[in-house]
This record gives C-alpha cells, sequence and structure tokens, in this order.
C-alpha cells in the first residue's frame, strides 16, 4: 500500500451550483421570476408575503413554502388564493436547516410554472445555512426585524452581504424598543453598501407598498430580459 | 449548522475524484467569509464519511483570510471585521479576492503497490 497525492481544487458546493443553474434555466424558460425570501425565524416573512401576494399588479404570483415541518405558513398564504407548494425538509437525516437546489428541484413538478410569472421561496428561518446555497433564483430578499438587534449584519455577513434588498420589519416597535435604527444602518452601511433597503411593518402596513412595488419591479426586469 | 450540509458536500466531492480508492486524508482551503466552524465541520465530516471511502479520514482545514480590493480605487486590504467600504475612497465597490472559498484542495488516496514490483 502507499498513498497518493490528488489535487483536486474544486469547490464542494459546485454540486449544488449546477443544479441551481439547471433550476434557473427552467425558470427561465417558463418566464417565471424567482426570488429567494430569507430571515430569522419569526421576523415576519409570512406574513410580509401575506400583505402584498394577491395584489401585485399585473404579476400572477406562487409561493414555494419552505419549512422544516408541518404546513402552517402554506395554509396562511393558501387562503390569499395563490398557488402555494409545501416542501417540507425533515426527510432523510435530520431536518434541513436551510432549502438547497436540489430540494427546490425536486418539488418543480409540482409548480405552477406556466400559470405565474412570480415564483416567492420561502426558506427555511434561518440567517445562517441559506446563504450557502443557491437555489435557481434571480434575487435575494431578507427580512430583518428590530427585535433582532442591531448588530446583526456584523454576525450575519454573507447573509446581508448576498441580498438584494433588505426589509426593516416590525418599525411599528421601535417606540418600544432600545433599538437604534441609526446604528443598524450604519453596521448595513458597512457590510453591504448601497445595498436597497426598505423600513416596513407587516403589522401596520406601513411602507408595505414599496415592497409590493419592488416585487412588481422585479418580476417585469426578468421578463424583459426574456 | 451548515456545517452538517458542508461536510456532505465535501464528501460528494471527494468520492468523485476517489475513483473507488480509500481516502486517508482530505485538504480543504475555507475562506473566513463562509462562517464555518473548524471544529464543528470535523465532527460532521466523521459523521458523513461513514460507509464511504471516506471513512476514516482526516480532515485538514486551511483557514484563509478576507481580502478585499476597490474597484474604484483599486486599493487592497484585509478585513478581520466584516466591513466592506474602500477606507482609502469610501467607495462601496470592493470585491472579495480572498475569503470566499470553500474548496477541497487535494486528497491522499492509499494505493495497492504497483504489480510487477517483487
Amino acid at each position: 500500500m502507499h498513498r497518493t497525492k490528488v489535487t483536486i481544487v474544486e469547490e464542494a458546493l459546485d454540486a449544488n451550483n449546477t443544479i441551481a443553474q439547471a433550476n434557473r434555466a427552467d425558470f427561465d424558460r417558463a418566464g417565471v421570476t424567482v426570488v429567494n425570501f430569507m430571515s430569522a425565524p419569526g421576523a415576519g416573512k409570512t406574513t410580509l408575503l401575506e400583505r402584498v401576494v394577491a395584489d401585485l399588479p399585473g404579476v400572477r404570483a406562487g409561493v414555494l413554502e419552505g419549512d422544516v415541518q408541518g404546513s402552517l405558513d402554506a395554509d396562511r398564504l393558501a387562503a390569499k388564493h395563490v398557488p402555494v407548494t409545501q416542501l417540507n425538509t425533515d426527510s432523510g437525516f435530520g431536518g434541513e436547516c436551510h432549502l438547497d437546489a436540489n430540494m427546490v428541484r425536486s418539488a418543480l413538478p409540482q409548480l405552477p410554472l406556466d400559470d405565474i410569472d412570480l415564483l416567492v421561496v420561502e426558506n427555511v428561518g434561518n440567517l445562517v445555512c441559506p446563504a450557502e446555497f443557491r437555489i435557481g433564483e434571480d434575487a435575494r430578499v431578507m427580512v430583518s426585524a428590530v427585535t433582532e438587534g442591531e448588530d446583526k449584519p456584523l454576525k450575519y455577513p454573507l447573509m446581508f452581504r448576498t441580498c438584494d434588498l433588505v426589509l426593516v420589519n416590525k418599525i411599528d416597535l421601535l417606540p418600544h424598543l432600545d433599538y437604534d435604527l441609526d446604528r443598524f444602518l450604519h453596521h448595513l452601511d458597512h457590510v453591504h453598501p448601497d445595498v436597497e433597503r426598505m423600513l416596513v411593518s407587516a403589522r401596520t402596513g406601513e411602507g408595505v407598498d414599496a415592497w409590493r412595488d419592488w416585487l412588481v419591479r422585479v418580476a417585469g426586469r426578468e421578463r424583459a430580459l426574456a | 449548522m451548515h456545517e452538517l450540509s458542508l461536510s456532505r458536500a465535501v464528501v460528494t466531492t471527494v468520492e468523485k475524484h476517489a475513483a473507488g480508492r480509500r481516502v486517508a486524508v482530505v485538504r480543504l482551503r475555507i475562506g473566513r467569509m463562509r462562517q464555518v466552524v473548524p471544529d464543528t465541520l470535523g465532527f460532521y465530516f466523521d459523521f458523513a464519511a461513514r460507509d464511504t471511502v471516506c471513512d476514516g479520514a482526516r480532515l485538514e482545514m486551511e483557514l484563509v483570510a478576507v481580502q478585499l480590493r476597490c474597484t474604484a480605487c483599486d486599493h487592497s486590504w484585509a478585513i478581520e471585521v466584516p466591513s466592506f467600504r474602500c477606507p482609502a475612497c469610501s467607495s462601496s465597490r470592493a470585491e472579495v479576492t480572498a475569503g470566499n472559498e470553500f474548496d477541497v484542495e487535494s486528497i491522499e488516496v492509499e494505493e495497492d503497490a504497483c504489480i510487477g514490483q517483487r
């Protein structure tokens, strides 16, 4: 027996990225814009979607709902009469803390791609893992709730750096918190300078129009490119 | 937490190149941007390696510091904390030139001695 060194130099997530590209090609062919929607648990992703998903002028939206278990969020969104597909990550060994390209690929046959222009993929609540795994999306949006504290961009730089839009949610609670919004924006500016950001309250509806317009704009932009 | 998925991705990549040979050492280059906890990755790797050619392989990890370059003024610098605005011209156009890696650099495989040797 002897040992041989084999030089590889290959990104270990290449397999995921290859599947993500295949997903993206399928979405492009169907003319569907895909938004990967991420946040920590409880930041308000589902409520922010409930606010806008059935009311996007000129855009037919669908949702792919990723959860470790259950269909509570999918049920809430289905009540808005938009097509919702549930994807649970608890098969295999242990519940996955994120969606990867292969899981999204497995859901493709269930997605009504011919009947929608925009697919919002609500990822599993988590600020670390979803940032690592591309799923074939055109854009990435994250929600950071003011109840999470101002330091989050510094603690989760990969997530904050890889997204195209940051929704700062629950701003109706600002009068009750010690949260320093300027400090958060200062940190955000260091981690991802010039990233688009919106101050919103899913509860009161403040700022939600801008979020709705953004989705309509992104869906239209992708269509123009197609 | 992502270390479990990452360790499985490492095993998949190694399996492809090992071509059935038993793997003794796996060397990774991991950029600081990836927020990987080396001890945790090592722990999960031992799990993910079970019943594969990587079973019992030693995992060696080289951590790579984050290096940035400003595309506006060409200034290059290293960061310890996640601050991506150029300290020279305050432009936001920093690109990461090192620190994003999650590469399988090389492996060492065990092979039978060449047939024909005495």
